[in-house]
């Protein structure tokens, strides 16, 4: 095949407020089926700048399992009752409130980062949604030797962090999303640090 | 595309300022700014009021992708059902409206095809009436149509839809403010990273200039990359008018070598 020139990217558009009949699917919050040994919740409340819970906003969620690994058979939006798949996909409820049944993720062999649940956020009034990754309290040796957290003072770094949570049966973690003002989530650009097909990485 | 065709002909009598004018002023000042790499809009765009309370005021924190986020999540046949990609046969009767072909490949910036990957479209109908308890536009809704669907690219990256031309509906970011027909896509790459939601437009629309959600992104020639084309050898006789448009994934897609093979 020959030589492709480079191609300037589609540009991002807001998800709207009327995703609900088009995005989320059935059992979309469910990484495992319920009664998975070892389930965890991840749930939180995503806010805006003015405090106010998002009630139109959609994450998705995307790891490895226990085991390290990230499926790679196909079948993502399917829940066959038994299979981790890695991948959840959630609106916000009115009160601007989500929650993911899954698995403590686990670093894949080779990985410089600790492990994580790689996040993004869409939401009305979002022209181009936000990665961010949600961390483990308990891997405190891995999270201390981790570059992006080692890079961020502490209260930054606090909004990466998956806090348990009593307030639920069964072993639970809050990750709030503060998409703007006090206690903003790190939101991070993951393209423009490597290099692009045009060899500038800036697409201009 | 400028705003041409916004405020009064030149010669009207002069009249009070409408919001609608003020927001056309402050797209064209906004239009003056450098565009953002890609092209993609800064996510703190003042026309488009809802960005005021939910753009990050913190700069994004710049990170190589993980081994996690430079895998993307694999979809088949489980995911997809055989008629997902035809908007119009999802009921017992056929929905109202200008029945249409929407295809195109899906590409990395490199040009390279992405293969079987998920691509999702959602849309109001042929009245600009979204079936979501939010929407209260009073236009009709269609027993016929719900206007979600979804299909895999195929070897060559290309998606397929059958659907009908959505219209044009009213929102409440200003004072008769209209948004401009479109589809909403979602696509996935072979990397996390290259995910994308964007909103697909049909050429010539006169509300361009008017929204600031197309608007957000300024740069003319970007702009462009988010208008299909009308294309007479899609059109399929007697039956839909085509239209193609190409999905271009900004970021590097995933390594060849398989997760599961490390």
């Amino acid at each position: 095949m020959g030589a492709i020139p480079a191609a300037d990217p589609t540009p991002s558009q807001t998800v709207g407020p009327f995703f609900a009949f088009g995005l989320p699917f059935s059992g979309g919050a469910d990484v495992v089926p319920s009664g998975t040994s070892g389930a965890i919740s991840v749930h939180g409340t995503v806010r805006d700048g003015a405090g106010a819970p998002v009630p139109d906003a959609l994450l998705e969620f995307w790891q490895t399992g226990p085991d390290g690994r990230l499926p790679s058979r196909p079948g993502s939006f399917h829940r066959d009752g038994r299979s981790f798949t890695g991948f959840a996909r959630v609106p916000t409820d009115r009160a601007g409130d989500y929650a993911v049944r899954t698995l403590r993720p686990a670093a894949p062999t080779g990985a410089t980062q600790a492990p994580h649940i790689a996040v993004t956020v869409f939401a009305r009034g979002l022209l181009h949604h936000l990665f961010t990754r949600v961390y483990f309290p308990n891997n405190a040796e891995a999270n201390a030797a981790d570059p992006l957290l080692a890079s961020l003072d502490e209260g930054r770094r606090a909004t990466l962090m998956a806090v348990p949570d009593g307030s639920v049966t069964g072993p639970g973690y809050r990750f709030d999303v503060r998409l703007q003002g006090p206690g903003e989530t790190v939101f991070l650009d993951l393209i423009t640090g490597v290099a692009q097909p045009d060899g500038d990485g800036t697409g201009a | 595309m400028s705003p041409s065709s916004a405020g009064p002909p030149a010669g009207a009598p002069a009249r009070e300022p409408t919001e609608q004018d003020r927001i056309v002023e402050e797209i064209r000042a906004a239009a003056g700014l450098p565009p953002l790499r890609g092209g993609h809009p800064d996510r703190a765009y003042g026309p488009y009021r809802s960005t005021a309370l939910r753009s990050p005021s913190q700069p994004l924190v710049v990170a190589p992708p993980s081994l996690v986020e430079r895998f993307a999540p694999v979809f088949g046949a489980a995911d997809v059902g055989a008629l997902d990609h035809d908007l119009t046969r999802r009921h017992v009767g056929e929905p109202l409206g200008e029945r249409i072909v929407v295809t195109g490949r899906v590409c990395d910036r490199s040009g390279r095809p992405v293969r079987n990957q998920l691509v999702e479209v959602w849309q109001a109908n042929a009245s600009g009436r979204y079936r979501h308890e939010g929407d209260q536009h009073p236009a009709p809704l269609d027993p016929n149509f719900t206007g979600g669907g979804r299909c895999l690219t195929d070897d060559e990256g290309r998606y397929r839809f059958v659907t009908i031309k959505p219209g044009a509906y009213p929102w409440r970011n200003h004072t008769n403010a209209w948004r401009p027909a479109h589809i909403h896509f979602s696509v996935f790459g072979t990397a996390f990273t290259q995910r994308m939601v964007t909103q697909m437009y049909f050429p010539g629309d006169p509300l361009f200039g008017l929204d600031p959600i197309f608007s957000s992104v300024t740069d003319e020639l970007a702009q462009q990359r988010m208008i299909a084309r009308y294309d007479h050898d899609t059109t399929v006789a007697e039956w839909a008018l085509g239209y193609q448009w190409d999905i271009v994934l900004d970021g590097p897609g995933a390594t060849p070598e398989d997760p599961e093979d490390d």
